[in-house]
């Protein structure tokens, strides 16, 4: 029998689908479990901090890492696996672009601090300690980590071999992606478990696409009645399959909901919310100054519509200094 | 502590706001140091992704000039460049990055004065707004 392929995962700042990604496989996870040996796993297997340190340095051929690197914490564990792995693939949007968590950087590590132990509303004790490192002398009053300035995607911390897109990467990618593998190849350094080409290619929509399409209005999901068998964008729904990258089967479009960018830019891309502008401005007809202006600001919250899964690898979301 | 010094850079168009920025030159009139000059064919040409590389590589501001409405070259450049600015400025407002430091507008040939103008207001608002990264380079 050929060697068992070591692997590990982890779990950075993320929501668990990532993690959910893996048990998605079914019946499959109980066949990679078999041709794999799986050292560390916090979400699933009882390994500790202790049994990665022992590990030999490059003893690990595979470690997934899923999630935004948000914590102090994160930087000791992604370094370590670092060092005790051949391979290291970011796993998801998060661990690739910064993900829903990079949104964060549109405020201060204090200001995010501030509203979630201070300003909420259910908080009863408001002059409680802040995380940090400011653990009492005993075992049971350990410090908490403390938040990093900024959320940054996997690749600003460590060299990374390869990534998989999506939030979260879909079961049959995952599938893929462990059989390489299990085969006995480590993916080659800037693997991109997806398409090359936009989502559009593969679009069940695609023959409803004009040629030329002018939107004159924005529309919201919730204030329309759209049909579900044509284009979103000719209906004047915000769709952003022409600049992210296929590969997703089209899940969001097959469930009848225009495609939001989880899978990040096409190849060809570096900046997903500059290609996303510059794909939805160049929809705008043309009209009066005010016409123009109106039709920007009826598209609610830009900044989290062409940025959401990106704006912790933009130069526009690189942190802010407090 | 010396008074800041901001790198911007300045997006021309060849047909009106080149020739207007060569205008100033040939009339002897003072275009301050930190303008950056880029001459590009068409404002249209300027993508989102050109001027977020501008900042990433330290500018603190950025202006596109083009043709005046009407005067574009390529007949429609400038409007879609006006569109696309004005979206990313948009997105920009929410971001570290404020949408003050990027500015479009227009220049025909010619008009020289206009752009030294231009040039001189745009230095003084960003040298009121600050460095984009304080703790950074400066």
């Amino acid at each position: 029998m050929a060697r068992r392929p070591t692997i590990a995962l982890y779990w950075c700042a993320g929501c668990g689908g990532c993690e959910e990604s893996v048990f998605d496989l079914a019946e499959t996870l109980l066949d990679v479990y078999r041709q794999t040996r799986i050292v560390f796993w916090p979400a699933a297997l009882d390994a500790r901090y202790t049994d990665v340190e022992a590990l030999a340095d490059g003893e690990i051929d595979a470690t997934f890492i899923n999630g935004a690197i948000r914590l102090d914490h994160h930087l000791d564990m992604v370094r370590l696996l670092r060092k005790k792995s051949k391979c290291l693939i970011a796993h998801g949007a998060c661990a690739g672009l910064g993900g829903v968590i990079g949104l964060g950087n549109l405020h201060t590590a204090g200001q995010l601090l501030d509203c979630a132990y201070r300003q909420a509303p259910s908080i009863a004790a408001p002059k409680g300690p802040l995380p940090g490192r400011n653990g009492g002398a005993e075992a049971s009053d350990p410090a908490l980590p403390e938040l990093l300035p900024a959320t940054l995607p996997l690749d600003r911390v460590v060299p990374v071999e390869a990534s998989i897109p999506g939030c979260p990467p879909t079961a049959d990618i995952m599938a893929q992606v462990f059989e390489g593998i299990i085969a006995g190849h480590l993916p080659a350094k800037g693997t991109v478990y997806a398409h090359r080409k936009a989502l559009c290619h593969g679009c069940p929509r695609l023959d409803t696409r004009p040629e030329r399409i002018e939107i004159s209005r924005f529309q919201r999901l919730h204030e329309t009645l759209w049909d579900p068998a044509v284009c979103f964008l000719p209906q004047g729904l915000i769709c952003l399959g022409p600049v992210t990258r296929g590969g997703c089967d089209a899940r969001c479009i097959q469930a009848n909901m225009p495609c939001r960018g989880c899978f990040g830019p096409t190849e060809r891309m570096d900046d997903f919310g500059a290609g996303a502008i510059s794909l939805i401005a160049g929809l705008m007809a043309d009209g009066s100054e005010a016409d123009g202006r109106a039709l920007i600001e009826s598209i609610p919250d830009p900044t989290g519509l062409f940025y959401r899964y990106s704006l912790a690898a933009s130069v526009l979301g690189k942190g802010r200094s407090s | 502590m010396t008074e800041f010094d901001p790198t911007i850079v300045a997006l021309l168009c060849n047909w009106c706001a080149y020739d207007g920025a060569d205008a100033a030159g040939r009339s002897r009139l003072a275009i301050p140091h930190q303008i950056r000059e880029v001459r590009v064919m068409c404002s249209g040409q300027v993508d989102p992704s050109t001027v977020l590389k501008a900042f990433a590589a330290g500018a603190d501001g950025v202006l596109v000039l083009g043709c005046r409405p009407g005067d574009c070259h390529y007949r429609t450049g400038n409007r879609e460049a006006l569109k696309r600015m004005r979206l990313l400025q948009a997105v920009m407002a929410a971001t570290p990055i404020h949408s003050q430091r990027l500015r479009t507008d227009w220049i025909s040939a010619g008009e020289g004065d206009r752009y030294r103008r231009m040039a001189c207001d745009f230095v003084l608002e960003i040298q009121a707004l600050g460095p984009v990264n304080p703790k950074g380079r400066h």
